[in-house]
């Protein structure tokens, strides 16, 4: 009776065993770099707007403030998307006729609110509120990353819930003086670890709770 | 001394292999139901119904999936249903595998030999049909991962604290190991298959899946350690998988679950179903396919002891669950036994107890366990009766525990016995399936009994 296999078999055999385990150790690589690539995350991928807004320009070059346009950040939920009318407070005026402004004054002009592109969007069974986070002494930079050097807008971070407990579990590593919050340039000092924890008592942060389901999934 | 006069003086069964039967005649009886020998008419007719039960199942879970869990029975309270009580009377029918290959082979039972594969295949397609109720009942199947401990984004763990967890381990270890266990004793038979096979593709086919076996010496010895070492890690778990099942009930603290004669009581009806569903499916099979000389009337006549032994196990644990609930003096407890006695699904507890206890009393008398007609049918009611209890024990539990406010009936849908049928249909088509690809028998125990056989060490 002839060899149903050649010699080769053996080594096809013994290589099968070793590439097996490397096909599962790659899938499962391949698994996690695909759910934290920005692929997935689309954290540091600059979207396409109708108008390509600059925040670097706005913040950085003009000064203004974050809150002259996102108005509810301190007292509500959203921060808020400016109407048309507040870029027209400053528009009116100057490049009134710059082509790329021209979907601006389209706006105003047939009453019909901007369509941007959302960048930051949690589920809907998520509960979130701007204004506790800012009362509290969480920095916009802190989710949103360095905003003012965005030409144009991008995801700071995962918005994974693994990424909202890193904060929710060890708060005093993040939160910073009141009067720090809007400072885009803010880092941790080194002494965080200490003035963290002086700030947890001083804002009331009851960090026991923060962790409950029904914190964020009410 | 011949087997005749040995039986007639030890007063049951002894003979494990065919006077006849030599290691040539051994290998084509059993290779040739695989390799080439025409199936019989009642394989197609059998397989044709076991399919129709499999596209029932497809419908149904694809319904399902559609609908959602609302076109069961379920409601609150009982919101575990038929989905909990098939799962655990499949996993608990999967027992006798393990215990036939593993547990026997550690005690050196001979009898194990010819039965084996049979038991073992059994206990992985029933494991196969019991995984999909709880991941079925989950309300998000497309979810059920997160069961699993995984670098997930949610930077959650498993909640290690609960039974439910405990089952994912558990069936999961049971099936891996149950598997591994049936493959590598397939080995030497796909390399006889291999070596028997006229048609290349098969050799093709049986010579990959026999990795390479020569049949060496060396060979052998390692197997043979393999095999034990392997043996030796599934023997555990004969009594560890049904254990964690049944806390999935005894850690919760409703009447009729919080007891700790759970776990071994889980075990024994575990072994008496699975040595039920092996008797139900083999009786038939050795018949069909003419395999009396290998699985003898000594064989069945050991499995019906067994199944009768781990009844009346199964009967202590009935009694002393109604022991305990008048003995704890806890009133809630006495309301749940007297509920089972006397309330409105008394005539399901009853139909379980003449089931599973006034039925199989036959099986004292020898001529009921010769009488393989009669034992056929005894197993079918155990089987039965088995499914009845674990219904006894999610759903007339749930339905009245401790506020009379949140009392509620419970009846399956039609969803929940297409679920239940097409269950049945996977099983019994797989078992086809298997009876025709693979050698139902382990053609190199059989060679070694004949072997000792003739060396007169048998």
């Amino acid at each position: 009776m002839p060899q149903i296999f050649s010699r080769r078999a053996n080594t096809i055999a013994r290589l099968s065993i070793i590439l097996i385990v490397l096909f599962f150790i790659a899938l499962g690589w391949l698994g996690y770099a695909g759910f934290w690539s920005s692929y997935t995350t689309m954290v540091n991928v600059p979207l396409t707007q109708p108008v390509p807004f600059s925040h670097k320009h706005h913040v950085t070059d003009d000064g203004i403030d974050c809150r002259y346009c996102h108005t509810g950040v301190e007292n509500a939920r959203f921060a808020g998307v400016p109407p048309t009318e507040t870029c027209m407070t400053c528009h009116s005026q100057i490049f009134r006729d710059a082509p790329m402004l021209e979907p601006v004054r389209a706006s105003l002009r047939e009453n019909v609110p901007i369509r941007w592109n959302r960048v930051n969007d949690l589920p809907d069974f998520v509960y979130f509120d701007h204004s506790i986070h800012v009362q509290k002494g969480i920095g916009c930079s802190t989710c949103h990353g360095p905003v003012d050097q965005m030409p144009l807008t991008w995801k700071g971070e995962s918005l994974y819930m693994k990424w909202c407990l890193d904060c929710h579990r060890a708060p005093q590593n993040f939160v910073r003086e009141n009067s720090d919050v809007f400072n885009m340039r803010w880092h941790a000092p080194s002494d965080q670890k200490v003035r963290g924890a002086q700030l947890l008592i001083a804002h009331h942060i009851e960090t026991e709770h923060l962790t409950d389901c029904s914190t964020c999934h009410r | 001394m011949n087997e005749s006069a040995k039986e007639a003086q030890l007063g049951y069964p002894t003979q494990l292999i065919g006077e006849r039967d030599s290691y040539e005649s051994a290998t084509r009886q059993i290779g040739s139901i695989v390799l080439d020998q025409k199936q019989p008419r009642s394989w197609l007719i059998g397989f044709t119904i076991a399919f129709i039960g499999v596209m029932l199942l497809m419908v149904a879970i694809s319904y399902l999936f559609f609908k959602g869990v609302g076109i069961w029975g379920i409601n609150i309270p009982i919101a575990w249903g038929f989905a909990i009580v098939n799962f655990v009377w499949w996993i608990g029918i999967g027992h006798a595998g393990t215990l036939i290959s593993a547990f026997l082979l550690l005690m050196h039972q001979k009898w194990r030999n010819s039965i084996n594969r049979f038991a073992e295949a059994m206990t992985i397609f029933a494991v196969a049909c019991a995984g999909l109720f709880p991941l079925l009942h989950l309300g998000r199947p497309w979810v059920f991962y997160w069961l699993l401990p995984y670098p997930d984004t949610m930077g959650l763990w498993p909640q290690f604290r609960s039974p439910l967890v405990w089952d994912v381990f558990a069936v999961s270890t049971y099936f891996t190991v149950s598997l591994i266990f049936w493959y590598a004793g397939l080995i030497p038979d796909f390399a006889t298959l291999r070596d028997r096979a006229e048609k290349r593709w098969k050799q093709i086919v049986f010579g990959v899946l026999s990795l390479g076996w020569r049949g060496s010496a060396r060979h052998w010895a390692r197997y043979e350690s393999a095999y034990v070492l392997l043996a030796g890690l599934a023997t555990p778990l004969v009594v560890s998988v049904h254990s964690v099942v049944s806390l999935d009930f005894s850690v919760g603290i409703v009447p009729g679950w919080h007891s700790t004669i759970f776990p071994p009581y889980f075990v024994a009806g575990a072994i008496y179903s699975g040595f039920a569903m092996v008797l139900t499916l083999m009786i038939p099979v050795r018949r069909i396919y003419h395999l009396e000389n290998m699985i003898t009337d000594r064989h069945i006549n050991n499995m019906a002891n067994v199944m009768f032994a781990t009844g009346w196990m199964v009967a202590y644990g009935y009694i002393m669950e109604a022991f305990m609930s008048w003995f704890s003096g806890n009133r809630y407890d006495a309301f749940m036994m007297s509920n089972r006695f006397a309330g409105p699904y008394a005539h399901t507890f009853w139909v379980l107890i003449l089931c599973n206890i006034l039925v199989p009393q036959a099986l004292w008398s020898r001529r009921v366990r010769d009488n393989h007609v009669v034992l056929w049918l005894i197993s079918i009611v155990i089987n039965i009766g088995m499914w009845l209890e674990r219904y006894v024990i999610v759903i007339v539990s749930l339905h009245r525990d401790f506020v009379p406010s949140a009392w509620s009936m419970y009846g399956g849908t039609k969803w929940d016995y297409a679920m239940l049928l097409g269950s049945m249909g996977l099983f019994v088509a797989l078992i086809y399936l298997f009876v025709r690809f693979l050698p139902m028998i382990s053609i190199a125990e059989v060679r070694t009994l004949i072997s000792e056989r003739e060396e007169g060490t048998l």
